[in-house]
């Protein structure tokens, strides 16, 4: 339903890093149906991978983090969680638009904290499974200091070994889930379309204004009027 | 919180020559005795040392938003004192390269790096606020190198956000992350603000009210860069206190109990701006068995800066 152009890509900057964002399909409703914008999971990027076509009524956008797909890559690692969901929130300025997120495996990490960071604008984000979900468990291990073998391309190796290891503390995640809640008019600004349940994600399930179901549902949710 | 003016020394009277050579006369201050730069995955360390070169190594962590250059009296007593003080400056800051990213772990790997450097075996790891919770880590991290480890007010406390309630926490953190998200849309070509070097020690002496005014007019011919409209901070402009994550204090505490060589903690026990107003019930819990606790009364967080002397000859007691 919705129509295929070739993708076409903007440049969004964060700091110092250029962002890739991809415009994935046209806005197909003619009722002026807010973007959706959907986020890879650990070390994909938005092209291929997570481009295969979902059901939207309105434009969909694809973001790649940085140090992924087509985004710049970084030198020296130090990546974070929360430095992605600035990257979101660069993306969000420039759509300059309500959005809805529909995100994978770490994606779905990173847009559940951009809907508590940004309630007004996320309009509902699907937490789909994918690479990169469960982060580095809900205590931080023991220090260790990894260094990935030096390699150029995408994804960066410091991105794939910094964001497994990111600590996603149960508590933390419930707070954000509740900050996502009291910010939004949606009854239900979280929607579970995962399999998988880290412990992280077993914190907010179940927690009110977290919807469960499949991706299509959830999608389906945020995509009518007046919900 | 003291008057920032009762802390500061009368200005010279009649000093002559030029600015820079007025400043840069700090009494006891000196400059690194070798300047060289490690690579970290491609981000590249300014690293400063003084002391002779073939005496044992101790590696000397600074604080956030601090640099080497801050060592500039303290370490030259550990030097006299017969070691070769190994110190950087961490990505971002002094003259270190600015990094596209900064995190904790990044500053770890980057201080395993500088370590890596050194001759193999065991030296003394000591660090100051950020930088004594750095080598607190690299302690867990690095056991096979470290001999010793000296804590200088690096152990952040949970009691600033302990007495508050669960709603009040909440708007806070939401502020927090507001402000954060702010911030990170406003960097794009952000520059530091150019000033005098009276005006660039009058911004640090905000963070820093127990410094003197002479100290800072000091450290801004060390950690600023002169340009046709005046003098700047190297430290990077994107980089700013606090932000959002799942970050907690305890985490840190918690890698005290486990350090397997002999420990010593000073606290500044004067309350100040920066510094996590840690106080020792909250750290005497966590000390390994036999550890050295010093709290030092009528002392701030920047314990080496305020008491050089003093501090450099408890550490240099302690290693003996």
């Amino acid at each position: 339903m919705n129509a295929q152009p070739a993708p076409l890509t903007a440049t969004v900057r964060h700091n110092r890093v250029d962002l890739a964002l991809h415009r994935l399909a046209e806005d197909s409703s003619g009722a002026s149906v807010h973007p959706l914008l959907r986020l890879h999971g650990l070390g994909e990027s938005t092209l291929p991978e997570a481009a295969e076509p979902v059901v939207w009524p309105g434009a969909v956008y694809g973001l790649d983090f940085t140090g992924h797909g087509a985004s710049t890559l970084p030198v020296g690692g130090g990546y974070t969680s929360e430095i992605l969901v600035g990257d979101v929130d660069a993306a969000l300025q420039h759509l300059d638009s309500p959005v809805t997120i529909l995100g994978r495996g770490l994606g779905a990490y990173i847009g559940m904290l951009a809907a508590a960071a940004r309630p007004d604008v996320v309009m509902g984000v699907v937490l789909a499974d994918g690479p990169g979900l469960a982060g580095g468990g809900v205590h931080p291990g023991s220090p260790a200091l990894v260094r990935p073998a030096e390699r150029t391309g995408t994804p960066v190796p410091y991105a794939l070994l910094e964001l497994a290891r990111d600590v996603r503390p149960a508590d933390y995640a419930r707070n954000f889930a509740g900050y996502a809640m009291e910010g939004s008019d949606l009854d239900l600004p979280l929607w579970v379309a995962t399999v998988v349940r880290p412990a992280w994600l077993e914190a907010i399930v179940g927690e009110p204004g977290v919807g469960e179901g499949s991706i299509e549902r959830g999608l389906a949710t945020y995509a009518s009027p007046g919900v | 919180m003291k008057d920032p003016a009762a802390a500061e020394p009368p200005d010279e009277p009649g000093a002559g020559g030029t600015t820079i050579d007025v400043a840069r006369a700090y009494p006891g201050a000196r400059r690194p005795d070798r300047r060289r730069t490690v690579d970290s995955g491609g981000v590249g360390l300014a690293v400063s040392e003084w002391g002779d070169e073939g005496a044992p190594p101790l590696v000397l962590a600074h604080g956030g938003f601090d640099f080497a250059g801050t060592f500039d009296v303290f370490a030259p007593m550990l030097a006299d004192a017969g070691w070769r003080v190994v110190a950087w400056d961490q990505r971002g800051h002094g003259d270190s390269d600015r990094a596209h990213l900064y995190s904790w772990e990044a500053d770890l790997r980057d201080a395993a790096a500088v370590i890596g450097t050194l001759p193999p075996g065991r030296l003394p790891f000591v660090g100051h606020s950020k930088g004594g919770n750095l080598v607190t880590h690299l302690a867990n991290a690095l056991p096979h190198r470290i001999s010793a480890l000296v804590n200088l007010d690096g152990l952040p406390s949970h009691r600033a956000m302990s007495d508050m309630s669960d709603h009040e926490r909440a708007r806070r953190i939401r502020e927090e992350i507001d402000n954060w998200l702010a911030h990170r849309r406003s960097l794009v070509g952000k520059q530091r603000r150019p000033g005098t070097i009276d005006e660039l020690a009058e911004r640090r002496g905000r963070m820093n009210p127990r410094m003197s005014r002479e100290w800072l007019r000091y450290l801004v011919t060390v950690g600023a860069n002169e340009a046709e409209d005046g003098w700047r901070w190297k430290i990077d402009p994107t980089m700013r206190m606090g932000g959002f994550g799942p970050w907690r204090p305890q985490w840190s505490l918690l890698q005290l109990p486990g350090v397997g060589v002999p420990v010593l903690g000073v606290l500044g026990l004067e309350l100040e701006v920066m510094g996590w107003g840690t106080q020792p019930d909250e750290v005497l819990p966590y000390l390994p068995a036999g550890a050295r606790f010093e709290g030092l009364e009528g002392v701030g967080h920047f314990v080496h800066i305020e008491q050089p002397g003093l501090v450099a000859d408890l550490i240099t007691e302690f290693l003996q």
